[in-house]
This record gives structure tokens, sequence and C-alpha cells, in this order.
């Protein structure tokens, strides 16, 4: 029969055709998200703090005067034992941010636990998924190395819940159990924030009108009365390529994609019901 | 970030002196803070007979302090006004009374010439007794006045020799009379008892301590102490709350401080406009020895006595400060006369701020902990709708999905008209 001796045929081709459009899909769709998502989250100017290399070298005491560190910049301080270090970093929506922390112990010291708290900016504090929040270290360690890998910043969250929101970002160093002996001798610190994209998998509906940046109510009245008196803000950090206005993620490609793919497959389901009789009219005379 | 500021105001200070072609007073170029906004920074320093003592360094710890201190005095930034507090450095005889007076402003809190100040340290040797809470009082006195940040840097080799006046109950005490003053001790060669005593002064004001065995040591901190002190940081409003909601005061957005004693609650109020999300975040601090488990409570309630939302958290162990934060989106008016009413359709938030922080045995309860709030009134967030980004999907489940059904509505589609044909030429 000729109807089934074409079907079988398109199988074979659809299957074919199946394979290589996965591949090709899958390319489309890289090529899209390299191409696309460095544009479109350079949604605001960025200040290019990347042009100085100078690290932070010290740390704050306090949320009021935690240091404020880029993510990816190594921050180092020289404190005490018994001192509660603060930095900030900026997280943005879509970005699973892990701190590591590294302390130099002082040469002879009792054992000590340490620990790395991290704050949001309603300085509510934030569950670490994983990683060596709070270490002992032994009488003869030279350093504890401590790690917490944050949840995903959602873009949006309900008030009631303290999910991770785009926003300032606070770390406390401290040592939490210690012999009397050992406070105030000197130790090094040095912390760093990396964190991975999670991308549109993490993208939900809605987004903050301000990230949760502590002062940015006062921050925003000063700026549109002067801009030219540089104030004291509580937090001026951003990330570099400033904050995302929250409404790219690369779900936009994946639905267009589908969209296309099921338009294509519903011609392809319509031609096989029909068979090919209209595809030798078509071919040019010539061929 | 601080370093490039302060480059950028020493290269704007280059350019100013450049152009105006003279070379301008120090203190007065243009960008550094002046007069009132100045920081202030007061080290007191113990010249108490325990000085001669010959253990840092080889050299006497009167000795490494001066050397140190004339260091730090090169390194002072300009904007820093720095002043120079003794104590212990003239009276040696045996009489309690008299050495416990005995504290001299030895540089006074100013604009600082490097020389006069190094010439007056110079002068000082190990003489009397260790009156530090007396010191202490002083040199508050001493950092009176002005809008910038104020700080104290006591450095000591012994433990207060005055009792009963106990200086950590003084430093708790300036720290309650004072906004933004800090004292950070530096305890050289220190025992067990100094070591509390000195730690228990910083833990009070927020500062902190230091046990130094080593000259370079004391330059390093000291020197560190003083650049925080001219960091720019946003000074907080004193504010009283109120033990009731209808008497509470309305804070607006910005930064506050207030006290809040053991198991006190602390009320305030915040108009909310509607569209707009109120933040507010409260950090109660513990500047005193407190028993291992504590928490912060901070409930958002309606001026009737609704809870709208609320901010806790719990701890246990050691900690300076315990913080609880929330926000409450207020939704935009059902009415639509939003243009009408700017200010009368707000609505009244109540903060209430609780802890449950309780005192160690023996420390006093009186004066209250620090408490610190942050109020932003900001716009209202976007609602969501859907629990994915404007209901899109992804991933090969999707694509799978929309292909068969695609496929599925071709078939479909061709099977019926096929059908159509079918019937229209048997007709």
């Amino acid at each position: 029969m000729r109807i089934t001796r074409v079907l079988s045929a398109a199988r074979v081709l659809s299957t074919a055709r199946a394979g290589s459009a996965a591949r090709v899909v899958g390319a489309a769709l890289l090529m899209l998200g390299v191409a696309v998502s460095p544009a479109a989250a350079d949604s605001s100017p960025s200040a290019s703090p990347s042009d100085e290399d100078s690290a932070p070298t010290s740390a704050g005491t306090s949320f009021r005067t935690a240091t404020e560190v880029d993510q990816g910049r190594r921050a180092t301080a020289n404190a005490s034992t018994g001192d509660y270090l603060y930095w900030s970093f900026p997280a943005d929506a879509g970005q699973r941010p892990t701190v590591n922390a590294t302390v130099k112990l002082p040469d002879a010291h009792a054992s000590a636990t340490w620990q790395i708290d991290v704050y949001d900016g309603l300085r509510r504090r934030q569950a670490c998924q994983y990683g060596a929040q709070t270490r002992t270290a032994a009488e003869d360690a030279a350093s504890v190395n401590l790690s917490c890998t944050l949840r995903t910043v959602r873009a949006w969250s309900e008030p009631w819940a303290n999910d991770p929101l785009p926003g300032t970002y606070y770390i406390r160093l401290t040592t939490v159990g210690l012999k009397s002996a050992d406070l105030g001798l000197p130790v090094s610190a040095e912390v760093k924030v990396d964190s991975k994209d999670v991308g549109g998998a993490a993208a939900v509906d809605g987004s903050l009108a301000e990230p949760l940046v502590p002062g940015v109510a006062v921050a925003a009245k000063e700026s549109d009365e002067d801009s030219d008196t540089s104030v004291a803000a509580l937090s001026s950090i951003e990330p570099d390529d400033g904050w995302a206005s929250g409404w790219w993620s690369d779900r936009w490609v994946w639905t267009a994609m589908g969209g296309v793919l099921a338009a294509l497959a519903g011609v392809g389901g319509y031609s096989l019901t029909r068979g090919w009789p209209t595809r030798p009219t078509r071919v040019p005379p010539g061929a | 970030m601080i370093t490039r500021q302060r480059l950028a105001v020493g290269a704007c200070a280059l350019l100013a002196a450049l152009t105006a072609g003279i070379a301008l007073p120090a203190g007065a170029f243009a960008g550094e803070p002046t007069g009132d906004d100045a920081p202030k920074v007061d080290l007191v320093l113990d010249v108490s007979g325990s000085m001669r003592a010959r253990d840092i360094d080889g050299q006497t710890r009167m000795a490494a302090a001066k050397q140190a201190f004339n260091e730090v005095l090169d390194a002072t930034p300009e904007e820093v006004q720095l002043g120079i507090r003794t104590l212990g450095a003239n009276y040696p005889g045996d009489d309690r009374k008299t050495g416990c007076k005995d504290t001299e402003q030895l540089y006074p809190v100013g604009p600082l010439d490097r020389t006069e100040a190094k010439t007056a340290v110079a002068t000082l040797s190990p003489t009397g007794w260790t009156p530090i809470g007396p010191a202490l009082l002083k040199a508050a006195d001493d950092l009176e006045g002005g809008e910038g940040s104020r700080r104290i840097v006591l450095i000591s080799d012994g433990e207060d020799t005055c009792a009963p006046l106990d200086p950590c109950e003084v430093a708790r005490e300036i720290a309650a009379k004072g906004i933004g003053l800090t004292i950070d001790t530096l305890g050289l060669v220190p025992n067990i008892k100094m070591r509390q005593q000195l730690s228990c002064i910083a833990e009070a004001t927020g500062g902190t301590y230091t046990s130094v065995e080593h000259t370079e040591e004391l330059t390093d901190k000291v020197n560190q102490l003083v650049d925080r002190a001219a960091d720019p940081v946003v000074t907080p409003v004193a504010v009283d709350g109120a033990d009731a909601c209808a008497q509470a005061p309305t804070l607006k957005s910005g930064l506050y401080t207030d006290r809040e004693e053991f198991g006190q609650h602390r009320w305030y109020r915040v108009d909310v406009a509607p569209g707009s999300e109120l933040r507010a975040s409260v950090s109660v601090a513990a500047d005193r020895r407190v028993n291992p488990d504590y928490g912060v409570l901070l409930r958002a309630v309606t001026a009737s006595g609704r809870e709208i939302v609320r901010g806790e958290s719990t701890g246990t162990g050691r900690t300076d400060v315990m913080s609880a934060g929330l926000r409450y989106p207020k939704a935009e008016s059902e009415d639509g006369d939003k243009d009408s009413g700017d200010g009368s359709a707000a609505e009244v938030v109540c903060l209430q701020v609780a802890n449950s922080f309780s005192a160690a045995s023996g420390v006093k309860t009186t004066p209250g902990l620090p408490l610190e709030l942050t109020v932003d009134v900001v716009d209202g967030p976007d609602t969501s709708s859907d629990v994915a980004s404007f209901g899109l999907g992804r991933g090969w489940w999707l694509l799978g999905a929309l292909v068969l059904t695609g496929f599925l509505a071709g078939v479909l589609w061709g099977w019926i008209s096929r059908w159509r044909i079918a019937v229209w030429r048997t007709n």
C-alpha cells in the first residue's frame, strides 16, 4: 500500500529529524543564550569597578560599618580573636552565592570554634544549604576554612517568607567558642564570594521595585536632591553590571523554541496525513 | 571603595591646589569634612608605673608606646581630629584618692600638628595609678560636639586600680549618652583580669579588644583604628520608642537608634502609602554579658492590633548582635483615587520590637541594650500571578510536550481536511 510505505518512510525520516532537531535546538539555545543573556543583563551602566585591583584589606565591626566587597574579589583583614568581622556583598536574582572564609590562627592558641553567618539586606539570617559554616580548629591548626552556600536568590517572594532576594548580603565572621586566654590575639581573615548562575531554572514571576539594599529609600531621595555631594550610605554596593531588571530569563528562549518546534511538528503531522501529493507540483520545472 | 574615594579626594585636592596656584593650608581642601563632620579620635594612654616593665621587643612598654604613637601620628589621615589623653602620668604618690583623679589632656582634640603632638608624647614617663574609668569619662568630654564619628582608643597595661568605679559600666554609660562613640581597647602584655576588663569595655561600646605583645602590632592596630574612624559611616538618629503604639514616634526612612531594656517592648509608627513597601530591620546588641540563649522579635501591627507580618530570630552562644527584619508591601488602593489623597490614605503601621535577652548574673540591667532600627519605605513590588517568570516554561519536557501537541494537532487537522474533501467529493 502506498500510504503505509509513506508512513514508514516518514517515521524513519521523523526519527532522524527528531534526533538532529534536538541537537540543533540545543545548539541554537546555547547560541541564543550566549548571545542574549549578557546583553539583557547589561540593563544599567556599569561603574566599572573591575578597573581597580585593590581588594578591601579591612573588615567592618557591625552591620553599619561592614566593608563592601564585590563578588569574586578576595577581601582580607587583620583582626583580633573575638572581633566580629563584617563584610557585605551584592547578590542578584538567579545567583547562588557561596561564601568562603579562611582564618589564619595565631601561632599558639587553644582550640577555637569559628563561624560565618550570612544575613540578607533586612538583616535576616540566611540558611546555608551546605558547607562548613561552623568549624572547630584544633590546638595545632594553623588555619580554619569555612564555607556557606546560600539558597538561590529569587527575584520575588512572599513577604512572609525569608527567601533570599536581590540586594546586599552581610557576612559575619567570628569565633563563637574561645578560651579567654585567646581573646585579643591577632588573626588574619580572608573571605571570597563566588556565585553560580542558576539561570532560568530559578526565574520567578514578579520583582521588587528596589533591591533589598538598606538605606535605599534615603539614598534615592538624596541623589534626587543633590548628586554632587557624596554622603555616607548604609550600603552603596551593587553588582558590576547593575541590578537585573528581572524580565529576562532563558525561559523566553525555551518557550519560543518550543513554539517553533510545535509549529514544525504540526506542519509535519498535517503533511503526513495528506501524503505528499502536492509536492511535485511545487518543484520548479527545470529541477 | 574607600581607598578609591580617598584617592579621588586626594586628586581633587591636588587639582584644586594646582589651579589655585597657591599652597592651600592643610585642612582647607575641598571635599574634606571640616568642622562639624570631622571624625574625632582620642588616644588614651596609660602612663602608670607598670609601663616601666621591659617586656615588649626588649624595650619598655612606654618606649614601645612612644614609638607606636610617633608612627601613628605620621600616618593619621588629614581629616581626622586627633587628641591624646594620659592617665596616671603626673601623681607618683600613694594617696589613692589623688591618684585616681590623675588624668590629663596631653594634646587637645583638633586639627593635628604632628610636631607638637610628638613633642608632647616624648615628655611622658611612667609614673602613677591606672584610673581607667575617670579617664574614659574625661575622654568622652574631650570628644564632645560635632556630628562626625567619635572613637576612643584606650591603651593600657593593667587593670583599673580605682574600684569601685567599674570602667566597664562607665563605658556603657558613655555609650548610652553619646551617639556613635566607640571605645577600642588595647592591652599591653595582658593578664586574665585585665583582658576581661578591657574586652568588657570594648564590648559595651561596640569596639574591639586587642592583645599586644609587639611594637609593630601596636602601631598597626592603632593605625587601623584611626583609619576606621576616618571611614564615612551613617550616623543614626536617636529616637525614643514608646511602650504602646498610640504614643509611638512616627518614623520616616532612615537609620535610628534607641535603647531597650531586658524584656521591654519598644513601639514605633511608620506611615505606609498604598502601593509602597515598608522594609524594617532591627538589631539589638548584646553590650554586656548575657545568658547564652536569646532572641529578637520585630512585628508589624495595624493600628487596631492585627499582626501583619513578623520577623524573628533566635540564637545561642556568643554574639554581638541579634537582628530581625520584615517587609510589608501595601497593595494599591482599590478605589483608584490614588492621586486625591496623598498622605491621608497612608496606613499607620506599628512596629514592635521585643527581645528575649537576659542578663547574666551580677550584670547591671540599665541602661538598656542598644537598638538599631532601619526603616525604608520604597515602591511596592510587582506582584506575582504565576510561579514561573511570566508563566514561561523551560526544559526538555516542555519542548517534548509542545512538539507532541503540535504534531497531534497537525495530524488531526490533516485528517479533518481529508475527511472534508472526501465528503465534498462524494457530494
